[in-house]
């Protein structure tokens, strides 16, 4: 799933033969129908982000057009500049880059030392806290988020970021699945090889595992810095002052003052998005490989 | 040396053990006797015994919230698989440029869930949007997407179908398994399209299917953000949309807890859900007991 690997020029026609293992007639038939059912869903999936970049560049009077169009005579960045005025946007993405990046760390060094546990060490009981750690995935969060949030209140720590941030150092059950999932394919004879020149635990897990785990690390990174600068319900629970909002609870906040203004709202969001967008083309392929690991996002 | 090595197990699985105690075990104790309590967070909890379930018995919002979950998950989930399944099989052709049409269907996938519900505010909107413009234009309905009771649950299911992108993956994984030798044997036997689909296909990816419409249920049954987003109308007003239409189980369990403080009741209806979950695991597992096929090997 590469953006590189972008079709050449004649897309599949003059070569078509090679894709196919015999020549059949109707072949070129087929072969058009195919493109056309693949650009048919691609249209699909990616007219939103055309309205959207549409709109975030147009002038605010000729967003409202009956019937709406896309183009415009006078494309704009005036959006932009709304959007960044309205709100500290700088300061907002600051903060939400703070809460991910911390995430991305506390559930590296976490998750991936349990995980290591539930692969590496041979121990009775390890079965059953796997089978504990997959069931907790399925425990609905609205059980426990409050006495959480009770325990964090009395501790006087809601309305500060270290509700978001202190759970993440004791890993998550997703991260400790996938990265197991992934451990378990690293050859016992590697670390057998480490064990007889008589490395510790601590330091197989360090020094052979984790370089060796690399492309896992890595999808579990782009996963845990995701699910953190996308996160809605954990910050409007434990978030109340407009200096610490997130992107997401900012965004919200713009809309809820700004409803109409569908240009500077659809530029917040474009604005919003790219950080992602990039992350995950940058990314993409441990990405995809992580979600075929363990079937989930 | 087994003592040790549970020892060492342990000590390696000890972050997610100390986590799950904090954040889990104690949360869940604690959250049964609450919904046993009257509970506002600022006076101690007074004990009322099963009064708060009694009360949910007669709660009307509780059953209105209820039924609105399950449309989602009932109707919600299998249209969302289903389309997901249509993608990974179109993106399963052979064809040049393939990874580059997977990368635009699954690109949705990776926006913000705050940005994403407010761009299909935006296609949605009854009069400017595209959706309705587009229904127009082949002479279907218009319906008032955000305003009529009626069409806000499939708005939602709609915006769903935009973030298929994990289930899609989940599906092409599970395709690409398919050995050739099945189909290459159907197709001696004379099996067309859908035969291959119906009797090679289907059968072997069935245990995925199973899995992924597991978790979707689990996922959907915590609904909470798009539902939030889509029905609000100002800052924090956890509004559940025209006539409650978007009143889903986890934004009523919000509003109970965290709007009007009834941590004791939020808590009662949280258990409901955690057993309205056991419960619909268990009977997915079992009607499908005879429908799932696991391979021989």
């Amino acid at each position: 799933m590469a953006a590189t690997e972008t079709p050449r020029v004649g897309i599949g026609l003059p070569n078509a033969n090679s894709l196919f293992r015999r020549r059949r007639p109707g072949f070129l038939a087929e072969t058009v129908l195919r493109y056309g059912v693949l650009v048919g869903i691609s249209a699909l999936y990616l007219f939103p982000f055309v309205v959207v970049l549409a709109t975030s560049f147009k002038p605010a009077d000729e967003i409202f057009s009956l019937p709406p169009r896309l183009g415009s005579d006078r494309w704009t960045i005036d959006n932009y500049r709304a959007a960044i005025d309205a709100m500290p946007f700088g300061r907002y993405l600051f903060n939400t880059a703070l809460i991910s990046s911390v995430t991305v760390v506390g559930q590296l060094l976490s998750s991936s030392i349990v995980a290591y546990s539930l692969a590496k060490i041979r121990w009775r009981g390890r079965d059953a806290l796997l089978l504990l750690i997959v069931a907790t995935m399925m425990l609905p969060p609205q059980v426990t988020m409050i006495p959480v949030y009770i325990g964090w209140s009395k501790l006087g720590l809601t309305g500060t970021y270290w509700p978001l941030l202190i759970p993440q150092f004791f890993g998550s059950a997703f991260f400790i699945f996938m990265l197991r999932q992934f451990f378990r394919g690293i050859p016992e004879e590697l670390l057998d090889a480490a064990r007889v020149e008589g490395a510790t635990d601590l330091r197989i897990y360090w020094s052979v595992v984790l370089p060796l785990a690399r492309p896992a690390l890595v999808a579990m990174s782009i996963f845990a810095f995701m699910w953190a600068w996308t996160d809605f319900l954990l910050p409007l629970i434990y978030i109340n002052d407009p200096e610490q909002y997130t992107l997401s609870i900012g965004l919200y906040s713009f809309f809820s003052e700004h409803g109409v203004e569908w240009g500077a709202l659809m530029a917040a969001a474009t604005l919003m998005s790219l950080p992602l967008i990039l992350v995950f083309l940058v990314g993409q392929r441990q990405f995809v490989r992580g979600i075929a690991l363990t079937g989930i996002k | 040396m087994t003592h040790r090595s549970v020892l060492r197990g342990l000590l390696f699985a000890s972050p997610w053990i100390v986590g799950f105690v904090i954040f889990q075990l104690v949360p869940i104790v604690a959250s049964a006797y609450f919904s046993l309590t009257n509970f506002n967070l600022f006076q101690d909890p007074q004990f009322v015994g099963l009064r708060n379930y009694q009360r949910l018995a007669g709660d009307e919002l509780f059953w209105k919230s209820l039924t609105n979950t399950l449309y989602l998950t009932v109707i919600g989930v299998p249209v969302s698989l289903t389309a997901a399944l249509c993608a990974a099989l179109a993106l399963n052709m052979r064809v040049r440029g393939q990874s580059l049409f997977r990368l635009f269907v699954f690109l949705p996938t990776v926006v913000p869930v705050v940005a994403a519900t407010y761009i299909w505010r935006w296609l949605l909107n009854a009069q400017y949007g595209y959706v309705n413009q587009a229904l127009g234009t082949v002479g279907l309905g218009q319906p008032l997407w955000l305003d009529d009771p009626f069409w806000t649950k499939p708005a939602l299911i709609l915006m769903s179908l935009w973030v298929t992108g994990s289930a899609m993956v989940v599906f092409l994984a599970a395709l690409q398994d398919v050995p050739d030798m099945y189909y290459e044997a159907a197709v001696i036997d004379g099996a067309g399209p859908w035969a291959k689909f119906r009797y090679v296909t289907l059968p072997l990816i069935s245990p995925v299917i199973l899995f992924e419409t597991i978790i979707a249920s689990i996922f959907t049954l915590q609904y909470f953000t798009q539902a939030f987003l889509l029905g609000q109308t100002r800052l924090n007003a956890a509004s559940g949309g025209p006539e409650n239409s978007l009143l889903v189980y986890g934004l009523y369990v919000f509003q109970q807890a965290f709007v009007n403080l009834n941590m004791g009741y939020a808590s009662a209806m949280a258990w409901v859900l955690l057993f309205v979950a056991l419960a619909g695991t268990f009977v997915l597992l079992r009607v499908s007991r005879n429908r799932v096929f696991y391979g021989g090997d």
